[in-house]
């Protein structure tokens, strides 16, 4: 395929396009809400209407409030209906170009949808993600073109450089320079990997993308593979995510169909292929070492780094791992330019993110707002606040690797910098709001001992030392723990946190450490009384079963 | 190389084993075609996969138990997994599986002794939006508490046919 019959199959598919739509949301939020029936339901009621020919039915990805989905949304009238039952498909069909169907409509003006910006999402809702023809519609793979017939793999890499792009997956690296590196190292191959094992409890911005608008990750990558030089790719996939798998396979299958991916992809004489490695639940995996080994097929244990991916990968090859996300700014950024891209967001942190705003939270969903934005705006604008009279009590960022931003700090703005001042992460992108019931000694055990089971075993301090501070945390809860103990604990983090070898082990004690900042009254309240020592030495740091 | 038993499965199995030999480190890819035909992995299949492989069959036991995503022993007639994701837990997810185990007496990750139910637990299913989040024998439900949930266990235990809540 070449770019004029790119841009003809554009143009074909937007002239099919009818004068009015129903999109009808088929993520995984909303098909667990039953929205296949009311897919279903909708297309029966407008042929029943005699609409065919003038009403299209399509199956779109993610319209964001998943709490009140099943979700359709109406075009051009501007209609957004929830909770939407099967039962409901002809009363929208019948309210199509008047004034809607009242009984299910929401507020598509509300602060929820109109303080959002839309780079990484810009398709989501509005692309149907099993049908290549409608992400072309929509400029797809235009820049995939452009930077293979205009741009020079350096004038690429500098690109992403210039405009400030930092990894989505929690670090925030700046990409641009692990481009370069991957760039410059020597191989006789390279690859490039797409991480997709979004581990952490309560984040599903990469599922709702994946299950979206696949096409926009593939292009993302093939704009890589061509900057750095790879022939080669993997998508690491949660076994968790059936839906997003089988979407990605539809995908790469229609992408190598049309020439855009494959032998000579796009006319040009460059290779590039993606195969799906599908993870098999392990949380440690989502590290870059463990990613690799379970691509390998081993068991996924962390290695130390140096050497970084960049330099010895895949079987020893220079390799490129960027989260989902990072891959999905990269069509926009070669579209409109490095300084369109420079121009959101604040001075270090640039464009949007992506977060899952959920918990005590009256609108849970999919959220992208630009880098800097307040963390009130985020939870109390956008999310609507504690439902009910319920205060905030405070935020946690960053899954378990991250910590809990207390209430005063909402006027915090969202960025890398201002986020791991107040002990936290920004981490892949999932938001809890935990409202004034919530116990938090309650959740840094939770958090612990969910990195005890993760944790894969390599490495003694995070091995044992999980066990032991899941084992404190249990003990202060359970008001048997004297002062010492809670003094063992701080220790033991410190020593967590410094002697871990990979980023499970070094960051699990955060989700401690930042709740012992802002509400250490809840620990040592429920500390003994009295100063007996007791039974702080019976918990040895090696000895475990 | 053929299975003693004879039954197609494997040699279903034999040909992904040998589409996948071109390709280094498909072995996890195999285990996941092998549980998904088998339902789980029995120390039998792992050697079957061992040879199949050649790979020494310590490798293939290492990978397999490595990964909370393999089974080694079969699941229950009925299965409920519940959602341990941070969403659903500060909305009270912590009360159901206790809730279950009670009820049925089996512990989180197990099958009761008569084989009817499976307890079983997930990191987060990204159904954060209706948390508590609980699927049942593959269906999602959202909003569970402990009584919706019991009731449908109960009637499963009972030996009641498969319904949804």
């Amino acid at each position: 395929m070449d770019l004029q019959d790119l841009r003809e199959l554009a143009e074909k598919e937007r002239r099919s396009q009818a004068p009015r739509s129903i999109r009808c949301c088929v993520a995984a939020g909303c098909t667990s809400a039953n929205s296949m029936a009311v897919l279903d339901n909708l297309q029966q009621a407008v042929q029943d209407a005699g609409l065919k020919d003038k009403v299209h039915v399509s199956p779109v990805g993610c319209l964001r409030l998943c709490c009140e989905g099943p979700l359709v949304a109406t075009d051009p009238d501007g209609h957004l209906y929830h909770k939407v039952a099967p039962g409901d498909a002809e009363a929208i069909v019948a309210g199509l170009g008047n004034g809607g169907f009242a009984a299910r409509r929401g507020d598509a003006a509300s602060p929820f949808f109109a303080l959002q910006a839309s780079v990484v999402l810009d398709n989501c809702g509005h692309v149907e993600p099993e049908r290549i023809e409608t992400y072309i519609a929509r400029d797809g793979y235009t820049a995939l073109f452009k930077v293979l017939r205009e741009m020079s793999p350096p004038q690429v890499v500098d690109e992403v450089t210039r405009s400030g792009l930092r990894g989505r997956g929690g670090a925030g690296y700046p990409t641009g320079v692990k481009w370069s590196m991957v760039a410059k190292n020597q191989g006789d191959r390279k690859f490039v990997v797409c991480n997709a094992d979004e581990g952490d409890p309560g984040a599903f911005m990469n599922r709702s993308l994946l299950e979206s608008d696949p096409h926009k990750v593939l292009e993302g990558m093939a704009i890589a593979a061509y900057a750095v030089g790879a022939s080669s790719g993997y998508i690491y996939v949660r076994g968790e995510y059936p839906l997003a798998i089988a979407r990605l396979k539809t995908a790469i299958k229609q992408a190598g169909r049309l020439g855009l991916l494959g032998t000579h992809r796009c006319n040009s004489p460059f290779d590039f292929r993606i195969d799906i490695r599908i993870g098999a639940g392990a949380f440690v995996c989502g590290e870059e070492t463990a990613l690799m080994a379970s691509i390998m097929g081993e068991r996924g244990l962390p290695t130390p780094r140096p050497p970084y991916p960049a330099e010895k990968g895949l079987w020893g090859c220079p390799t490129l791992i960027n989260n989902v996300e990072t891959f999905a700014n990269i069509p926009a950024i070669m579209r409109q330019g490095a300084d369109w891209f420079a121009g959101i967001g604040t001075d270090s942190s640039k464009g949007t993110k992506v977060f899952c705003v959920t918990g005590k939270v009256k609108n849970t969903g999919l959220v992208e707002v630009p880098l800097g934005t307040p963390l009130r705006t985020i939870v109390e604008d956008i999310g609507g606040g504690v439902p009910g009279n319920g205060r905030i009590k405070a935020v946690q960022t960053g899954g378990p690797s991250g910590g809990c931003i207390p209430a005063q700090h909402l006027d915090t703005s969202v960025d890398y910098e201002a986020l791991g001042q107040l002990g936290s992460i920004m981490g892949s992108g999932g938001m809890i709001v935990m409202d004034e019931g919530t116990d938090m000694v309650d959740v840094a055990r939770f958090f612990m001992t969910f990195c005890m089971d993760e944790s894969c075993g390599k490495c003694i301090p995070c091995r044992a030392g999980t066990v032991q501070l899941t084992h404190l945390l249990t003990r202060i809860i359970d008001k048997v723990a004297t002062p010492q103990d809670l003094e063992l604990l701080e220790s033991l983090c410190d020593m967590v946190k410094n002697a871990s070898l990979c980023g499970l082990g070094q960051t699990a004690p955060n989700p401690v450490l930042s709740t012992l900042r802002y509400f250490r009254d809840e620990y040592t309240s429920r500390l003994r009384a009295g100063g007996v020592v007791r039974r702080a030495l019976a918990l040895p740091l090696v000895s475990l079963s | 190389m053929s299975h003693p038993s004879g039954d197609k499965r494997f040699k279903i199995l034999e040909t992904t084993m040998k589409k996948h030999q071109l390709l280094p480190g498909a072995l996890i890819e195999v285990l996941h075609a092998a549980q998904e035909l088998f339902g789980y992995l029995e120390l039998d299949l792992l050697y079957f996969i061992a040879r199949g492989m050649k790979l020494p069959p310590s490798k293939v036991y290492g990978v397999a138990t490595f990964y909370h995503f393999f089974s080694l022993k079969p699941k229950g007639e009925h299965t409920c997994v519940v959602c341990t994701g941070t969403a659903c837990y500060v909305k009270g997810a912590g009360e159901l599986p206790r809730a279950v185990a009670e009820a049925a007496h089996v512990k989180e990750g197990e099958t009761t002794a008569n084989g009817k139910l499976s307890l079983l637990t997930a990191r987060c299913l990204g159904a954060c939006g209706m948390a508590p989040a609980v699927v049942l024998d593959g269906s999602m439900k959202g909003h569970a508490t402990p009584d919706n949930l019991l009731q449908q266990v109960q009637g499963w235990l009972a030996g009641g046919p498969a319904r949804s809540a």
